[in-house]
């Protein structure tokens, strides 16, 4: 015991040296002057939002929505700023280390709180502030009527800041920390409507999913402890890339991915999205699409260097961003309502992010491009979900849309643009991403780029049908409208932030794609694209083929949802569209294989009482019921009982003992 | 086995004669049980009117000197209080002053201020508080009445508790095994008494009280039985000699080590609420006056885990791995029965109870690290538990209909929106109890499970995965109660939240606001709990 005591601390400080001495090789511990000092500004500035209107209560009715928005956009000043002063330092020298307490330090074992702005933190940083201000605005505008919008520009602000710290925290520890702010702030945002049982409901699904991937994560950073004695960037992945030993890195790998699952809603843990979209819109578009649920995709690529030092780690983040986009891509074809079909487009959509991350260095650049570009097209389109939606007394049923072009020009535009962009039409923002990842997937040797590229590009088919399918629903065929709705534009509070995010739709990826800024921009982290890598097709029939597959997609649903009447009760349709509309029967497998056995056994062992926690709506009945049921049991003698059960332990474990030795 | 004839009769000392006592060490010590002595004249002579009031001042006063003390006797550590064996002219030490013991004894007198200050709660003066002054009426009878009338008061609690507090600060100083039933004991009577002194539902007080009385009694014999195989082992029940005799003995008499080892955990197991000697934890916790379950969950533990700690590192120390076996099974069942029963709980005071239990199972994966580190580890671990404990009691005593605690879960519905504050604290409580990153539940439970990974070996490793599990079970049943809170409707029927006094204000307010400071700035008690980690031998 001693001995193996004695080797783990002195190969934890050898690991140490090396990763100090690594450190200062690539710069890490370049000490933040100027405005980059501020960056702690960045996570204040939303909570200190939250604070305010949390704790100052109803007096903050007035100017809250309008002061949150104000924080949020002061942290995209300050965002910019940094990244102003980052472009001005040579690609070596713009990664900083800010350090800000010591926050844990028992013995040897020390985590200083602290943040790491680099080139992929800032990626973040202006998407989560800029979209989510964006986001602020528009909420202003749609949540006018909400009584209670105090609270929701609380947790708006919440989010952002929980958001900012994740992407910023230099260690894995810290980034545990704004994870579960996210979650947090999610899990309030999705049951802020709670009045309505079914969104409560919602939430805890949410919630459980999150807490299994939560769950991963954790036990990830205890091995990472256990293994490197530290859980700092710097240390774990300056160690993971060079004398790692390959089944941890495996098993780090593989609690990460879990995590990574449950927080971007990955097959197995895909099940939450669908019903998240309870939550009002915006909070739809901005965590539900633009920014949480890729957290994921950031964790992978910030731990590049274990997943590379464990390829088989590696394979099942490829296999689960292929499975989740496939899966995603089927349900979307089915889903009737708005927001689900574009929650399950987001899932797919993640999926080929997932899919980019695995695939390494060819890919990471190109995950994270796909992810700011699909920020701002997922976002306008949930924004124009969201204008659809208050037009028409907040229905989401397609099948009651239709024709909405004429009536809600500026939304149509928007939307059209995102829609666009997410087919991956040329010169739209989709198709620099897009098009890049089914290239990278198609690099390899072997089966691997005929599985995975062949996925990557029928899903991109797919994904032409059911967002053509969804954006011809709505806004073209006829109207379908119930009596009662006379649906007309939203405010400019809300048209400006979705005219805002359809040019960047539109043109952000001609800027960054093509030119190459954005592959340079992040090559020293993600490390630069081998050379002479090429996928097993050329890439000139490649784009053909893509081209011709969203095209095909594309004129599918002209002619089922445009040309052909829609029908305003969905058909009964085929095996694998009620399949799909069932989110092909994840619930019900999840029910199967974890809720009715873990009931059982929580029941089994309680042999009463099925109540619980949920009974509450039982209010005095389930009270006296309650009590009296219990004190009739602790007057029954229960004392012996107690005293035998006391015994009975006692000789068991002594039986145990015995047997053991 | 040199100095050690395990079957023959020891022969007896022909003389002890009283040696070296350091005052100085043992002063935290005496000043609370003199401060004890003082509250039982008080009671005697004190007039009625002013009683409650010189009883609470007297209780803090003592209570706080006695921490002052603290400082002077760290730096008296060492063995005192020694006899010499007239018969070898050894040094026989009762008492051991050293990090852990002070550690403990200061956690003990600081939860133990805040327990006295809740318990002292009378809602504005004259009115009733928790306690009852006769157990036999009916509450608000003829009975009663003519009691109250008669001058009966319920002031006696704080003597009591003093009483309990020296039991507890004795509890993991004492350096034999007699020494420690003595404490036991010692801190265990008046908890009994107090168990029982609920002015609402009282027969459900006083019936708790008798089990727990009941069931301690068992368990202590379960004690007795043990010491007598230790000490037909060892020939003595001094932890030093203890020690030297498993390191010098021959594997054959194992079968009275082991079990020997075992039993008397059970006695110290049992006052942790560790499965399956956690039966009464339930049910105490509800019965006895919300205040003294507070006082209970965070300085009983933290003397029976000090007890617990002492024993594995120092008494049985050289030849823990055969026993260990059996704590190991413990801290599992321990574990996965307190977390997986708190899910179908309804009544707070009953969750809050098998909370405690599956916190019993988390600290003891800490002690099982068997290392410096894993002492440190539970050290901290029971401070953050302590303050956050007694605070969320202290907030379920002020949750009231009708008057009474309103215990049930479906009560607690809505108070979110009615009562931001109080469930605000309580929620953040509550993720503390989860173990929630910037709250000191994270960091103890970080502390524990690192530390068993880091040197538990496989076993510690396995020990963790559970309890991270475990705790990812009880995170549910804690949000649920949060999402009651604040997502729920309150029922027509609504409960009130009590305006509290200065005194209960003063323990939520210092329980949460630690509960906050141990999560962001932890350094500060790391530090100390891992300088404070060495036991003296």
């Amino acid at each position: 015991m001693g001995t193996l005591v004695q080797t783990l601390a002195s190969s934890s400080s050898t690991l140490s040296t090396y990763a100090a001495g690594l450190a200062t090789h690539e710069g890490e511990a370049h000490a933040a002057t100027g405005v980059t000092a501020y960056a702690w500004l960045l996570v204040a500035l939303p909570l200190l939002g939250a604070a305010v209107l949390l704790l100052g209560g109803r007096r903050t009715d007035r100017f809250g929505p309008v002061l949150a928005t104000a924080l949020s956009w002061g942290a995209f000043v300050v965002g910019a700023l940094v990244f102003l002063a980052m472009l001005g330092r040579g690609a070596e020298d713009r990664a900083v280390g800010i350090d800000l307490f010591d926050w844990i330090t028992a013995g040897s074992f020390k985590v200083s709180a602290g943040l790491l702005v680099d080139q992929l933190s800032m990626v973040f940083v202006l998407l989560i502030t800029f979209v989510g201000s964006l986001i602020h605005v528009y909420s202003i505008g749609y949540m006018e009527h909400d009584p209670d919008k105090r609270r929701f520009f609380a947790y708006l602000n919440l989010f952002v800041a929980a958001m900012l710290l994740l992407v910023l925290a230099n260690s894995y520890l810290l980034l545990y920390v704004g994870w579960e702010g996210v979650g947090l702030a999610s899990y309030l945002l999705i049951g802020f409507w709670n009045y309505n049982p079914a969104y409560a409901t919602a939430a805890n699904k949410a919630f459980v999913a999150n807490r299994v991937g939560d769950l991963g994560l954790s036990i990830a950073i205890m091995v990472m402890f256990f293994h490197f004695g530290a859980v700092d960037f710097a240390t774990v992945l300056g160690a993971a890339g060079s004398n790692a030993n390959q089944g941890f890195m495996t098993a780090i790998g593989l609690m990460l991915l879990l995590g990574a699952c449950g927080k971007s809603a990955q097959f197995p843990l895909q099940s939450w999205l669908g019903d998240a979209m309870a939550g009002p819109t915006p909070v739809s578009a901005l965590i539900h699409a633009a920014t949480m649920v890729t957290a994921g995709v950031y964790l992978v690529v910030r731990s590049a260097p274990i997943f590379e030092a464990a390829p088989t780690a590696q394979l099942v983040v490829v296999i689960v961003g292929a499975i989740t986009l496939l899966f995603g891509a089927i349900v979307g074809c089915a889903k009737d309502d708005i927001k689900k079909a574009l929650a399950a487009s987001t899932m797919s959509q993640i999926g080929y992010m997932m899919l980019a991350a695995g695939l390494g260095p060819v890919g990471y650049a190109f995950a994270i491009f796909h992810l700011l570009m699909h920020g701002f097209f997922k976002a306008g389109m949930f924004l124009g979900a969201g204008s659809v939606m208050h037009g028409m007394n907040d229905q989401v049923d397609m099948r009651r849309f239709g024709g909405l072009s004429g009536a809600m020009k500026l939304t149509w535009a928007t939307f059209a643009v995102g829609w666009l962009a997410i087919l991956g039409v040329p010169p739209f923002s989709g198709f620099w991403s897009k098009d890049k990842i089914i290239e990278a997937a198609f690099i390899g040797e072997g089966w691997r780029p005929w599985v995975f590229g062949l996925a990557a590009l029928i899903g991109a088919g797919i994904t032409a049908f059911y967002m053509s399918r969804l954006f011809f629903m709505t806004f073209h065929g006829k109207k379908r409208w119930t009596d009662d709705v006379h649906p007309h534009e939203s405010g400019k509070l809300m048209t400006i932030p979705m005219i805002v995010l359809a040019v960047g739709s539109a043109f952000l990826g001609l800027i960054l794609g093509p030119t190459g800024l954005f592959t340079s921009w992040l090559e020293p982290v993600t490390g630069a694209e081998p050379e002479g890598a090429h996928p097993v097709i050329p890439v000139p029939v490649l784009m053909a083929l893509t081209l011709v597959l969203v095209a095909a997609g594309a004129a599918l649903a002209w002619l089922r949802y445009w040309r052909d009447d829609v029908p305003v009760t969905a058909p009964a349709g085929s095996l694998l569209t009620q399949a799909a509309r069932k989110d092909l029967y994840q619930d019900q497998v999840n029910e199967a294989l974890l809720m009715r056995p873990g009931i059982h056994l929580t029941r089994s062992l309680v042999f009463a009482d099925s109540k619980g926690v949920d009974g509450a709506a039982g209010g005095l009945a389930a009270l006296v019921g309650g009590t009296s049921s219990r004190l009739r049991k602790l007057q029954n003698g229960f004392a012996r009982s107690y005293a035998l059960t006391m015994l009975a332990g006692v000789v068991a474990i002594l039986g145990a003992l015995w047997v053991m030795s | 086995m040199t100095a050690v004839a395990p079957l023959a009769l020891p022969t007896l000392p022909a003389a002890f004669q009283q040696s070296n006592v350091d005052y100085l060490a043992i002063l935290p010590l005496l000043i609370v049980f003199g401060t004890a002595l003082i509250g039982v004249l008080v009671e005697a002579f004190a007039s009625r009117e002013r009683r409650h009031a010189i009883q609470v001042t007297l209780a803090v006063a003592g209570l706080l000197a006695a921490a002052a003390a603290i400082i002077l006797a760290a730096k008296h550590q060492g063995l005192t209080m020694g006899l010499t064996d007239g018969s070898t002219n050894r040094q026989l030490f009762a008492l051991a002053i050293d990090g852990p013991a002070l550690f403990m004894q200061a956690t003990i007198l600081l939860l133990g201020v805040l327990g006295v200050l809740t318990m002292a709660e009378r809602f504005g003066g004259v009115g009733p508080d928790a306690f009852t002054p006769s157990g036999a009426s009916t509450p608000g009878s003829a009975t009663e009445t003519a009691a109250a009338r008669a001058g009966a008061l319920t002031s006696e609690v704080f003597p009591l508790t003093m009483f309990a507090i020296f039991g507890m600060m004795l509890f993991p100083t004492t350096n034999d095994l007699i020494g420690m039933f003595v404490a036991l004991e010692v801190l265990s009577l008046p908890l009994y008494i107090l168990s029982g002194l609920a002015r609402r539902r009282r027969l459900l007080s006083q019936e708790a009280s008798l089990k727990y009385f009941l069931l301690g009694a068992f368990s202590s014999a379960f004690f007795l039985f043990g010491t007598a195989l230790l000490y037909g082992y060892a020939g003595s029940v001094y932890f030093g000699d203890l020690s030297k005799a498993i390191a010098a003995g021959p594997l054959a008499m194992n079968g009275l080590l082991v079990p020997g080892a075992f039993l008397v955990f059970v006695g110290l197991l049992f006052k942790v609420g560790a499965v399956p000697f956690h039966a009464w934890t339930p049910d105490v916790y509800q019965g006895a006056p919300t205040p003294v379950t507070g006082f209970m969950a965070a300085c009983t533990k933290a003397a029976a885990f000090g007890a617990i700690l002492r024993l594995g590192y120092v008494g049985l120390d050289t030849g823990r791995w055969e026993w260990t076996n059996a704590l190991v099974l413990v801290a599992l069942l321990t574990m996965v029965v307190g977390s997986v029963l708190s899910v179908t709980q309804t009544d707070m005071k009953r969750l809050l109870a098998y909370s405690s239990i599956a916190h019993a199972g988390f600290i003891l994966v800490g002690v099982l690290a068997f290392d410096r580190k894993g002492v440190g580890a539970v050290l901290f671990y029971i401070v953050a538990y302590g303050f956050s404990t007694i605070a969320a009691f202290a907030i379920v005593s002020l949750v009231r209909q009708n008057g009474a605690e309103a215990t049930h879960l479906s009560q607690w519905a809505g108070l979110g929106k009615r009562f931001p504050v109080v469930a605000g604290a309580f929620a953040f409580l509550m993720l503390a109890f989860a173990g929630i990153p910037l709250t000191s539940g994270f960091v103890s439970k970080f502390g524990v499970f690192s530390a068993a990974i880091g040197t538990g070996g496989a076993t510690g490793t396995v020990l963790a995965v559970v309890g991270v599990l475990c705790s990812a079970i009880t995170v549910f049943v804690y949000a649920r109660v949060i999402v009651l809170m604040f997502f729920s409707d309150a029922p027509d029927d609504a409960v009130e939240v009590a305006i509290p006094s200065v005194s209960t204000t003063f323990s939520i307010a210092i329980g949460t606001l630690a509960t906050l400071a141990l999560g962001v700035l932890p350094s500060a008690l790391l530090d100390l709990a891992d300088r404070a980690s060495q036991f003296v031998r």
